[in-house]
């Protein structure tokens, strides 16, 4: 009891280890690393991740995945873009809606969000496999950025928008405070509500769970919907931090939150992990990229590495729940 | 042919076979007989190679054998055919006949022609008229179990162990199965059959040998023995339970279930469940008793409001007629279930004893959206005082604690849900006797303060000891309903085994 406690608490701080040691390592050897302007610079970085594998992580938790967090990102940024800069034109009933700088980003998160249900819905009515159905929506919801956007960039937003992606609050970076929220609510859906709970259970137990009485779909479905909102969050820190909502934006993100998740201890078969892992293995990820950019590594090299960190986090994860 | 002597084996400490002795004689069909749990299948795993940590000898063919694996037992010519058939779908019967042992050409690569002419000798043989070629998937259970004979009749098996093999498929494939039967012991080799239809034993096995709590009762000729006789060696075990004296003295009507059907998923042939009706008392223990496969545990599952869509009945619960779309339904209308299998129904191994326990009721304490954790932690607490569950703290992973303790972490979840009629299903399956002791006590307590009891169970001695009333269910129907007073084990297991074939 004192013993799997002790181990659970090593487990919780490894990650944290690994991070510390990982930072005095590269400030070692780079005195670059260690300057205000960096620091900020990384935790920019990563905040667009974050955003996206706390999503992840919930969808991870009940024993799924979600691969259409990238396109749902460019999606999500493109329409509060695109609201916002042309709003809704039908030229048929000689009709156009403005939008404000919130009614946009409403907008952008609710695609986002839309998009999500409808993976948790096909994934719970018709029992697609989560694998298949998010790998389905990657493709639509990257088909339907470029549909809307016809291919091009949309730029030119405005002071205002920018400032979502550029601007600082209280000497700490929004997309900082973004990050942190979007954290801070999803540790107390995860610890302190009766959802977050049932998380956990359906990832333990799917079975069990809905033998308890846990409405299995309706679960599933919300943490989904999580999912694509966050992405959107994610997509409109970008577009807003670039001025331009790019049709091409978060290609390949979903493997980078994947990898943040599972590198924070997030077991991939579910009901194990925290949202504090997850933070932690963005942060290594943002640090290991940064680091190794500093120190002039080549971007092919970065790969490998990045690919050998995620590797070993598994193993010893691996290791760790042989133990129990 | 094949004997086996002395033979014993536990798992982790418990005993679950002592000192068993029999005799497989070559041209003979021997009938394996004993309750859910006597060792039958434990001994058939022993011989076939699945086990090889016994105590005692298996003498096969005149000398000492000790198989370290199946793959060893089969080579040396003994053949199990498992209950469930172990065949790949999408692979053709040649292909299933040959896996893991595939016919090759000098050169490496498969011989497919030599391997399809054996197959279709050998299907010819099992008077199967299929080609050879056909995908498992495409034919029918019946046929899928001659394959599965074909499967141990390529190795030249001279003992051939069938376990339950007429569970799946119907009257007239039964008889080819038979004639096969018939033609292996012409041909001199050594036969097992494993069943509870007591009709077909009578009808194709030559001997017979009963086990009972692991141990051999007794062996012989089946010529000359009547139903009532196997049945009698099959029983007769006494086990020290304080018999239920809290008898209900007035009967409140809390449960009625009337005409309960059950289908099945794709056929709208045959049901699982076929017009079952009866009522439960408030305080009553009601025992349902039934052999592997009777329907009990589908019509525990159905009074929780799975299989919705399958499900016919009108269900009266205190004196409301209820219809359940889902577990969540039931559970909010009164009913909790403790499943069969704990492990992978009852709980989240990897959680805490506090979650487990709250988790069909968690919305009680989240009224305001947060989890009230102090209110979660005293129902907690007061769980584990009221129901003895030992742990060292409500923080306690459950997969850590002892199958007795679990299995009261399930009770504690379902009596969370404050529930009018608590179901039980073999609720001391793969627990201590100590522990089983302690669960039939908790199980009085909640009828003597006025819950009413479903407890379903395969285990006699139980079932006699601690029910009020007790229905015997077969092959998804009710086939007896008796008060405790009446029951005995032979009039139980005389309704429990089905007519039919």
């Amino acid at each position: 009891m004192i013993l799997s406690q002790y181990r659970s608490h090593l487990v919780k701080f490894q990650s944290l280890i690994a991070l510390v040691l990982l930072c005095i390592g590269i400030g070692l050897l780079s005195d670059k690393f260690f300057t205000v302007d960096n620091g900020w610079n990384v935790m920019r970085q990563i905040s667009v991740n974050i955003c996206i594998s706390v999503g992840m992580t919930l969808v991870v938790l009940t024993g799924g995945i979600d691969l259409s967090v990238g396109s749902v990102l460019a999606i999500g940024g493109a329409i509060a873009a695109g609201l916002l800069k042309f709003g809704i034109e039908i030229p048929s009933g000689n009709l156009y809606i403005g939008f404000t700088l919130l009614g946009s980003i409403l907008g952008g998160l609710a695609i986002g969000s839309l998009l999500g249900l409808f993976n948790g819905w096909t994934i719970t009515k018709f029992k697609v496999p989560p694998f298949v159905a998010t790998l389905a929506m990657l493709t639509i919801a990257r088909g339907l950025t470029m549909l809307y956007t016809k291919g091009f960039p949309i730029s030119n937003l405005g002071d205002s928008f920018a400032y979502i992606g550029t601007g600082w609050f209280i000497g700490i970076p929004v997309p900082v405070w973004i990050s942190a929220i979007v954290v801070v609510v999803a540790i107390i859906i995860t610890q302190k509500t009766a959802l977050g709970r049932y998380i956990y259970a359906i990832g333990g137990n799917e079975h069990a769970s809905k033998l308890s009485g846990i409405n299995i779909s309706k679960v599933k479905i919300i943490v989904y919907g999580i999912a694509g909102m966050l992405a959107a969050i994610g997509g409109i820190i970008i577009t807003s931090r670039l001025d331009s909502a790019q049709p091409n934006a978060g290609m390949s993100y979903e493997l980078d939150a994947i990898a943040a998740v599972v590198i924070g201890g997030t077991s991939l078969s579910g009901g194990r992990g925290t949202i504090m892992g997850t933070v932690l293995g963005a942060l290594i990820i943002g640090v290991l990229n940064n680091g190794l950019v500093l120190l002039n590594v080549s971007p092919f090299w970065q790969q490998v590495v990045k690919g050998g960190v995620i590797l070993l986090a598994v193993i010893i994860d691996k290791a760790n729940s042989k133990n129990d | 042919m094949l004997a086996a002597h002395h033979i014993s084996k536990k798992f982790s400490g418990v005993t679950a076979l002592d000192d068993i002795n029999l005799e497989l004689p070559a041209g003979n069909v021997t009938a394996i007989i004993g309750e859910n749990g006597a060792g039958k299948s434990t001994l058939m795993k022993i011989l076939s190679g699945v086990y090889d940590d016994y105590e005692g000898d298996v003498i096969y063919k005149g000398s000492k054998v000790r198989f370290k694996n199946p793959r060893e037992a089969q080579n040396a010519g003994i053949a199990i055919i498992h209950q469930e058939l172990n065949l790949i779908p999408y692979l053709s019967i040649t292909e299933n006949l040959f896996l893991g042992r595939e016919l090759k050409s000098p050169i490496g690569f498969l011989d497919k022609k030599a391997m399809r002419l054996k197959a279709e000798a050998l299907l010819q043989k099992l008077k199967l008229s299929v080609p050879a070629d056909t995908i498992i998937a495409d034919l029918k259970v019946g046929q899928q179990q001659v394959v599965e004979i074909a499967k141990a009749l390529l190795y030249d098996a001279e003992v051939i162990i069938m376990d339950e093999p007429t569970s799946a498929i119907s009257e007239s494939e039964v008889e080819i199965l038979y004639g096969i039967i018939t033609d292996l012991r012409k041909e001199n080799k050594a036969v097992v059959y494993i069943s509870h239809k007591l009709n077909e034993l009578f009808k194709i096995a030559d001997n017979y040998i009963v086990l009972r709590d692991g141990r051999t009762i007794e062996s012989g000729k089946m010529k000359g023995m009547t139903h009532d006789d196997i049945i009698h060696k099959m029983v007769g075990r006494d086990i020290d339970i304080i018999r239920n004296t809290n008898i209900a003295k007035e009967k409140n009507v809390l449960l009625k279930v009337d005409n309960l059907c059950l289908g099945k998923a794709g056929n709208t042939q045959k049901n699982i469940l076929n017009n079952i009706c009866f009522e439960l008392y408030k305080g009553e223990i009601l025992g349902i008793f039934g052999l592997m496969g009777a329907g009990r545990t589908e019509l525990m599952e159905v009074l929780l409001g799975l299989h919705p869509d399958l499900t016919k009945a009108t269900i009266t619960l205190d004196k409301n007629i209820v219809r359940f779309k889902s577990a969540k339904d039931a559970i909010q209308a009164g009913m909790a279930l403790v499943p069969e299998d704990r492990k992978k129904d009852g709980l989240i191994l990897g959680l805490d004893i506090k979650t487990n326990i709250s988790l069909s009721s968690i919305d009680q304490h989240a009224s305001t959206g947060l989890i009230d954790r102090g209110a979660e932690l005293t129902k907690a607490h007061h769980y584990i005082k009221a129901l003895r569950i030992k742990t060292t703290s409500e923080k306690q992973t459950v997969k850590n604690l002892s199958g007795g303790n679990q299995q009261k972490v399930v009770i504690a979840k379902c009596l969370a849900t404050k529930p009018k009629v608590l179901m039980l299903d073999e609720p001391t399956r793969g627990i201590d006797i100590n522990a089983k002791n302690e669960i039939y006590k908790l199980i009085s307590e909640l009828a003597a303060s006025g819950l009413g009891i479903i407890m379903v169970s395969s285990e006699l001695p139980e079932i006699l000891a601690i029910s009020d009333r007790i229905l015997v269910m077969a092959e998804g129907c009710m086939t007896g309903e008796f008060e405790a007073a009446n029951a005995t084990e032979d009039n139980l297991l005389k309704a429990a085994i089905p007519k039919t074939i």
